[in-house]
């Protein structure tokens, strides 16, 4: 069974539904990261059958909550010192600045590189979560 | 960002209803005696920044601000601005504000305005952006629903054609939703439906019938107001789609027969040939005093943000 070992300081990323590991690397832009980053898919899990972790060493200053566009059940654990300092959930944010683009091809935020998209919650369910963008006012959906 | 107190009208619900009728009497006033208010902008300069063709709308603005006295810059077309150049909105409405006092833009991108507000120290009016809303469209509607039908509220209203991309059903919806409508009728094909989230997002605020139909004979004898709009050619991304619908709803007055007689036939202009001309001579068709009342409304609009003559402070 494929090993990796533990992290000193940093951040493991807990509970992602399997196969969604690298849209969190993504979202959170780990590629652009200078520390070590550990992507582990299809690990198996009592609860969950199988799941995702992401291990990153020595950088805990990400906006979490914006996972919960991709899986909201993702646990953030904080490690220091080889100990789990704080552990939670991400939460479902109530804005979201320039970390999404808007998926309407006539908006502005396609266009004009000095605006941030910006979008507000707008609604949420089981299955979905439904944000509205501030310009074009153009519902985005994503699947929990 | 600026952050200021400055009003400017994005989006119909940047004003409260009181505000909205408010506005609606004053243009009434003002169409009945224009005279009365020749002078109120002395002094005030408009830019009107039409990033995006309009006839219409630019002229109601530019004869608005001269009836009112006061005066008129800008350009009608995106070329022969620094957009050309890659200028941002945000850049070109710093400067702008220190040329104008009050600032009136249509743009092809969905949210154009809104971004320019967040930079402008100055009014700053919608005049069109893309498909998604026309707010002074929408004054210019109410003013000719008070005027022809009496009062703003409870009527079945039907909208009629491109409902998808057609930013003055965007805006008016909203804004007869806001004012107790009793019905609305929504006649297209099914490619140019109302957007879904539009219509949800009237169907979780406001407890009103929404009736979707392909054929405006099916429901023609509900109408109290009929508002027709063209298929517009600059929202499609290929002329294929666009000459597929352009011919989808013609209004003729074979259909109208079973029409209300006091049903009214509004339309934003310009038509292509989405009514025919026959309809013109017909009483019900209101669509050119409904131009020429878009005058006066904005006339009042601009002394609304301008806070000069009627609502001149202190």
């Amino acid at each position: 069974m494929l090993e990796v070992k533990g992290i000193e300081n940093g951040v493991v990323l807990d509970h992602i539904k399997a196969g969604k590991g690298l849209e969190v690397f993504h979202m959170l832009k780990l590629n652009k990261v200078d520390t070590s980053v550990v992507l582990v898919m299809n690990v198996s899990s009592k609860d969950m059958g199988k799941k995702d972790i992401i291990k990153i060493e020595n950088k805990v200053d990400f906006d979490f909550n914006i996972l919960s566009l991709i899986d909201t059940n993702i646990t953030v654990n904080i490690i220091k010192d080889d100990k789990r300092i704080e552990k939670f959930k991400v939460q479902v944010p109530a804005e979201i600045v320039g970390q999404i683009q808007c998926k309407n091809p006539r908006c502005i935020t396609n266009f004009d590189d000095y605006v941030r998209p910006t979008f507000h919650k707008y609604a949420e369910n089981e299955k979905v979560l439904e944000y509205v963008c501030s310009f074009c006012e153009e519902i985005t959906k994503f699947e929990k | 960002m600026i952050h200021s107190n400055v009003r400017h009208l994005i989006e119909p619900e940047d004003f409260t209803k009181e505000e909205i009728l408010n506005l609606v009497e004053l243009g009434e006033k003002m169409y009945n005696n224009p005279q009365a208010y020749s002078d109120v902008c002395n002094g005030k300069i408009l830019a009107s920044l039409f990033y995006e063709p309009s006839t219409r709308t630019k002229f109601s603005f530019d004869s608005a601000m001269l009836r009112l006295g006061g005066n008129i810059i800008g350009f009608a077309d995106a070329n022969t601005s620094s957009a050309k150049k890659g200028e941002s909105i945000a850049d070109t409405i710093r400067v702008m504000g220190y040329y104008a006092d009050i600032l009136v833009m249509r743009h092809p991108k969905e949210g154009a305005p809104k971004l320019a507000s967040m930079y402008s120290e100055v009014p700053v009016i919608n005049a069109g952006d893309g498909g998604h809303q026309h707010p002074t469209q929408t004054l210019t509607d109410l003013l000719t629903i008070q005027v022809y039908k009496g009062q703003l509220e409870n009527h079945t209203i039907a909208f009629c054609g491109d409902l998808k991309y057609g930013r003055t059903v965007h805006s008016l919806i909203r804004t007869m939703a806001r004012f107790n409508a009793k019905k609305f009728i929504l006649v297209s094909p099914e490619e140019l439906k109302l957007p879904s989230s539009l219509k949800r997002q009237i169907q979780d605020q406001y407890d009103i019938e929404i009736q979707e139909v392909r054929y405006l004979e099916e429901v023609v004898d509900q109408i109290d107001i009929l508002y027709m709009t063209r298929i517009q050619k600059e929202r499609f991304f290929n002329e294929e789609d666009y000459l597929k619908l352009r011919d989808s709803y013609i209004l003729t007055n074979d259909k109208l027969e079973n029409a209300k007689e006091d049903m009214i036939i509004m339309h934003p202009l310009p038509r292509v040939n989405e009514i025919a001309y026959e309809v013109d001579d017909n009483k019900r068709a209101v669509y050119f005093e409904q131009s020429k009342l878009g005058v006066y409304v904005r006339m009042a609009l601009i002394t609304k943000l301008l806070e000069v003559g009627p609502y001149a402070r202190g």
